[in-house]
């Protein structure tokens, strides 16, 4: 898929402004796109062949502005072609939920939403999906300790006192 | 003392301590309970079936409920959010019983050095033996299951109960700490965990 692809010229008649930058590499096809139009874009490229969500996941740039980017990686069922769609957001921005489109959607923004703590506006049950209702923080985030704070791992820390138990010696 | 047949007492009647006669029923018949949750469990597979065959050293006989069983044998990695079903399905084992680490994953968290898994399971339910490897090899968990029986042959009945009741205490504190807190189950252990942490010690039992 090469910039000049016939679904960016529609996007671009369309829906003009909706994409905030592209670029392809190796064919592979990136859109970053306005969280305002970001519905809209999707129904076109849904009509366009690209039915098929195949995840949603999110980056944490940590230092950038906005912090976030959410994606959102789209299968062309007839043309096997990929188009990934990205949008960018700050911490606490939500972003527009699928769910009322394509149900698959439901357990991807869950996971997202679990792990890096982007709020989907309009899911209809956003709650955690992998952690504990009352984990602490978001662990895919790029400042939450890899461990989990856990003293035990800390090469510094206290030393790791656990050992085989012993009944008799 | 000799009797009109001709024997003597010793021919007759054996001496020996009552917790040498009855560890030695209990370790020639201990019943697993496979807590599988990764590839330790495909070996322990092997360790059961025929070729390896565990039924040599008379624990052949495996039960998937925890009420039937009196060895739980930890195959695999636990995650922090298992940790709890983890101890009441120990906390409901048929007394005595043991625990057997399978695999580094269970006995230290393994490569899994991460938020997410629990670093030993030894931090939450007693452990009386250790197998590494990763997974395992079958001769290896066959390895740690003797080990588990010379062990058993050396303990003492009253010390091993004090052991169990011991964890009991633990398992009442956690539900205590659960209420009072209005926390989830995986939050509460790893609470626990944490504040055991804090004064220096490891294990929350």
């Amino acid at each position: 898929m090469t910039p000049e692809h016939p679904i960016l010229q529609r996007i671009d008649e369309q829906l003009p402004g909706a994409i905030l930058d592209r670029h392809d590499f190796r064919g592979d096809l990136t859109l970053v796109v306005s969280r305002e139009r970001f519905l809209d874009v999707v129904d076109l490229i849904f009509a366009d062949g690209f039915q098929m969500l195949v995840d949603i996941t999110a980056v944490d740039w940590f230092q950038r502005d906005p912090r976030f980017d959410v994606v959102y990686h789209w299968l062309n069922l007839v043309s096997q072609e990929r188009l990934r769609i990205k949008i960018r957001v700050n911490d606490g921005q939500a972003v527009p939920s699928l769910v009322s489109r394509i149900k698959g959607a439901n357990w991807f923004e869950r996971e997202t939403f679990d792990l890096f703590g982007i709020p989907f506006d309009g899911h209809p049950e956003l709650k955690r999906l992998l952690m504990w209702e009352d984990f602490p923080g978001h662990p895919l985030r790029k400042d939450f300790p890899l461990d989990g704070g856990d003293v035990f791992c800390d090469d510094n820390g206290a030393s790791y006192s656990g050992c085989a138990h012993s009944l008799n010696d | 003392m000799v009797s009109a047949l001709g024997w003597g007492l010793d021919d007759v009647v054996a001496t020996t301590r009552l917790d040498a006669v009855v560890n030695w029923a209990r370790k020639n018949s201990l019943w697993p309970m496979p807590f599988g949750t990764a590839c330790c469990a495909i070996e322990f597979m092997g360790m059961a079936a025929s070729r390896f065959d565990i039924s040599r050293f008379g624990s052949e006989v495996l039960r998937f409920s925890p009420r039937q069983s009196d060895l739980l044998l930890v195959l695999g990695t636990v995650t922090n959010k298992q940790a709890p079903v983890l101890r009441q399905i120990y906390a409901q084992m048929a007394e005595p019983k043991w625990v057997v680490s399978v695999g580094v994953c269970a006995s230290s968290g393994g490569m899994y050095r991460t938020y997410a898994t629990l670093q030993g399971i030894d931090r939450i339910v007693p452990v009386d033996v250790y197998v590494p490897g990763c997974p395992p090899r079958p001769e290896t968990m066959l390895h740690g299951i003797l080990k588990l029986q010379e062990k058993i042959t050396k303990e003492s009945l009253s010390a091993r109960k004090a052991h169990i009741e011991r964890f009991y205490e633990s398992f009442a504190r956690q539900e205590e700490l659960r209420v009072k807190r209005g926390l989830s189950e995986p939050q509460v252990v790893r609470e626990m965990i944490l504040e055991a942490g804090a004064t220096g010690g490891a294990k929350i039992w």
